[in-house]
């Protein structure tokens, strides 16, 4: 299971990022989410929802071995091990793993898909079955 | 537990540079319910009567209000008030995009200016960072040239809010613009900006909003969200925005075209929603936490000029800088939407004043020898394009409409005031009320001039019957209390009218927000308050009884439409009389169109009558006490 980006679908609403924090942190703050969106005005004029991509390389250089794989197939965090060193982030291609001064662990996808459940436009879709093509083609774009 | 506010209110005086920060008033804000309210009862308190708007006495307030930023459908307004430059009475203007919800999560409520900046600043907030910057740099930008290079000085994840130079230069008209194209363009807000040397704010902040019951809220907003997505206005919203709504004014004889001479336009299908999404859409563009995404992020290609970028045009734009101006092709209007939003004048009163000068010309008012060798011709780019330039800059001729057109036809004269499209001195939205009566008595009775946010009524205008006046008074009443309680809440209006979601529904979120367990008939009554207040205040800053201000231009009941749908109809004098008459007798007032003591006292407002009253204009009492409709709730039919 992963996320779907259909970038050029994005509204820069940030309901997405709105729900990941509710989700989480019962707070409204979207600064507490675990995805991002990239917005590039006025030129070309363009907003592009950023996710983590599933690529792993967090778990591999987290050094508490805080960061595990799922079932869902999730990067997921273990809050009592981490510890903040920011090592995940430094590695995170898409720079979608955050800090924030409230916590003492990293903000990182779960894949709870809930920020899926209220993008209107489709920019972001919950990807049951994503081929190994697919994938490649949408992280690319 | 919360109470949706961010915590903090900001006053900065900016003849000294002093900022203090203080808790933000929370039984102020149950009262007067923040945004529109709390800016109204501020301005009421602290600006002299006889203080000149353009003054360090003005007072100019940002006020983010209860719901802004909280998970609410289109939750994302931020309200502007001061004094108005153009009405000289209470002025308050709003806009989406990302702005309101950044302040609070910076942790700000409201922020009041007081005083005048000696030198260019810029208010720079980085969540408990507050600082007045030099903003010499960049003074004499365009509004949007000067976003970009501050979020590339500063950060892209900084919200900002700028002036263009019309704004600087003293352009009575001018806006706040924010999101490189969302505007809080009404009552000349930025001209205030412009007169305190407030270029800009920029606001970043991580904080989080606490709410009354967050479970609650987000089960509540996450069930609308999720039962309008299948709503069958959704699609065409997302998709053009407010430009579909040309056409239909259009078809029904209410489209300002060629300065209000006549409201139905020939070339329609080359400016209207189609052309727009067709020929100069980039991107959909929505607000923060919206998903109808009415934005439209678009490109203006004309060949000979520069490729611009702009958000728009959307309705109001798209009908006063369209066909009330004459243009003929999509690229025009979104060039002329681009030019103003940079210069930073209200593309609304900045189309009225265009078209203004353009039937002056026509009529030989002004001529090419004051237009520095140009013409003004309706519909002709290259001259709107010039005059523009000398309104920005106040240049010539220019400097006669850089005052609204109000004061231009005051100046001008030779019966230019007949056809001087405003009220209060503030320019007519893109509606013509002539056979649409509830809607001409919205713009002659609004607060901030004739704006259509107070009251839009064509639906039952159309619904009711549009030759008869009968029952528009309270219709136009009850809208008055409802439409601005958006704005005292810091939430858009649209959904509401657009996918039926019920102010029963929204007062819900309110309480989930705040826990205050209000009715939405305690919010009429509340709203009705703020407008009782902002009446008075008019009043007594103008000194005279509030029906003299409340008179549309003469072409509004001399003219009869000459074409389209509505050839030959049109409201007459007596009609506009009667309108008044029953408006006043609706609201309790005197037939002068003073407030009586009676009313406000039952409104808690007692001391704004012993004022009114120092001031020689409180309304004699009136036969049969407070009218019914006050607490009435009156539904139209067709709403």
């Amino acid at each position: 299971m992963r996320i779907k980006v259909n970038k050029d679908n994005c509204t820069g609403c940030r309901l997405c990022m709105q729900i990941c924090a509710i989700e989480h942190f019962s707070e409204i703050n979207p600064k507490k989410a675990a995805l991002r969106i990239e917005a590039k005005f006025p030129d070309p004029g363009k907003y592009k929802p950023i996710v983590c991509i599933l690529c792993g390389k967090c778990e591999e250089a987290c050094p508490e071995k805080a960061i595990s794989k799922s079932d869902t197939g999730a990067y997921v965090v273990d809050k009592e091990k981490c510890t903040n060193c920011g090592e995940c982030i430094a590695v995170c291609p898409v720079d979608v793993i955050f800090q924030h001064p409230d916590l003492d662990h990293v903000i990182k996808c779960d894949l709870c898909m809930k920020c899926t459940e209220l993008c209107n436009t489709d920019a972001i879709v919950k990807w049951e079955k994503p081929e190994a093509a697919a994938v490649k083609e949408a992280h690319n774009g | 537990m919360g109470n949706g506010l961010a915590g903090t209110t900001l006053r900065v005086n900016l003849t000294t540079g002093e900022i203090t920060r203080q808790p933000t008033d929370e039984e102020l804000t149950r009262r007067w319910h923040g945004g529109r309210g709390v800016i109204a009862k501020i301005l009421y308190d602290e600006v002299p009567r006889d203080a000149d708007p353009l003054g360090p006495e003005n007072v100019f307030i940002i006020n983010s209000g209860i719901m802004s930023g909280c998970f609410i459908p289109a939750g994302a307004k931020v309200e502007f008030g001061s004094i108005s430059p153009l009405t000289n009475g209470h002025g308050d203007s709003n806009m989406g995009g990302h702005l309101g919800p950044m302040l609070k999560f910076a942790g700000y409520d409201m922020i009041i200016f007081t005083g005048a900046s000696p030198k260019p600043v810029f208010i720079y907030i980085d969540n408990d960072t507050v600082e007045l910057r030099d903003a010499s740099g960049y003074w004499g930008m365009g509004s949007l040239d000067c976003e970009a290079k501050l979020k590339k000085d500063l950060g892209e994840d900084f919200e900002i809010a700028t002036i263009g130079p019309a704004a600087e230069n003293g352009v009575l008209f001018s806006c706040i613009t924010h999101d490189f194209g969302r505007q809080a363009g009404r009552t000349g807000q930025g001209t205030v900006m412009g007169s305190k040397k407030l270029k800009a704010i920029v606001v970043r902040g991580n904080r989080s909003i606490k709410v009354h019951d967050i479970e609650s809220l987000t089960k509540q907003v996450s069930d609308i969200i999720l039962r309008t997505q299948k709503h069958p206005n959704m699609e065409p919203w997302q998709k053009y925005g407010t430009s579909f709504f040309l056409k239909w004014s259009n078809d029904n004889a209410v489209l300002p075209s060629y300065n209000f001479k006549t409201t139905y336009y020939d070339d329609i299908d080359k400016v209207d929603g189609d052309q727009l999404i067709e020929k100069c859409l980039i991107t959909h563009k929505a607000c923060f936490g919206c998903w109808m995404n009415c934005g439209k992020y678009s490109k203006a290609v004309i060949p000979g000029k520069p490729e611009v970028h702009l958000e728009g045009p959307e309705y109001e734009t798209g009908a006063l800088c369209g066909p009330n101006i004459g243009m003929k092709d999509i690229n025009h209007v979104a060039y002329i939407n681009w030019m103003l939003d940079n210069y930073g004048m209200d593309t609304m009163s900045g189309g009225g004043v265009i078209a203004f000068a353009m039937e002056c010309f026509e009529r030989g008012l002004i001529t090419e020898k004051d237009l520095e060798g140009h013409t003004l011709k309706w519909g002709s780019i290259d001259d709107v394009e010039h005059f523009v330039d000398m309104v920005a800059n106040r240049r010539g001729i220019g400097e006669v409409f850089s005052q609204g057109t109000k004061r231009a036809a005051e100046k001008i004269g030779r019966g230019s005031e007949k056809f001087a499209m405003q009220v209060k001195g503030q320019e007519m939205s893109g509606y013509d009320g002539r056979w649409a009566p509830g809607m001409l008595l919205s713009y002659m009775t609004a607060d901030i001039g004739a704006h259509h946010n107070r009251a839009w009524t064509i639906t039952v205008d159309i619904a009711e019957g549009r030759e008869t006046t009968e029952g528009r008074a309270k219709i136009v009443v009850y809208l008055q209390h409802i439409r601005p309680l958006f704005d005292t809440w810091c939430i858009c209006r649209l959904f509401w009218g657009e996918l039926d979601i019920t102010p029963e529904e929204i007062v819900d979120s309110l309480n989930h927000i705040t826990g205050w367990g209000i009715t939405f008939d305690e919010a009429l009554k509340t709203s009705e308050m703020i407008w009782n207040l902002t009446r008075c205040h008019y009043i007594e800053r103008n000194k005279n009884n509030g029906r003299t201000f409340d008179y549309p231009p003469a072409r509004s009941w001399e003219d009869k439409i000459p074409s389209g749908p509505g050839k030959g109809k049109g409201v007459t004098k007596e009609q506009v009389e009667q309108l008044l008459d029953d408006y006043y007798a609706a609201r309790g007032w005197d037939n002068k169109g003073n407030p009586t003591r009676e009313v406000l006292e039952d409104l808690q407002l007692g001391s704004a009558a012993d004022n009114l009253e120092k001031a020689g204009f409180l309304g004699e009492p009136v036969e049969g006490g407070i009218p019914a409709v006050r607490g009435e709730k009156y539904k139209p039919k067709a709403f």
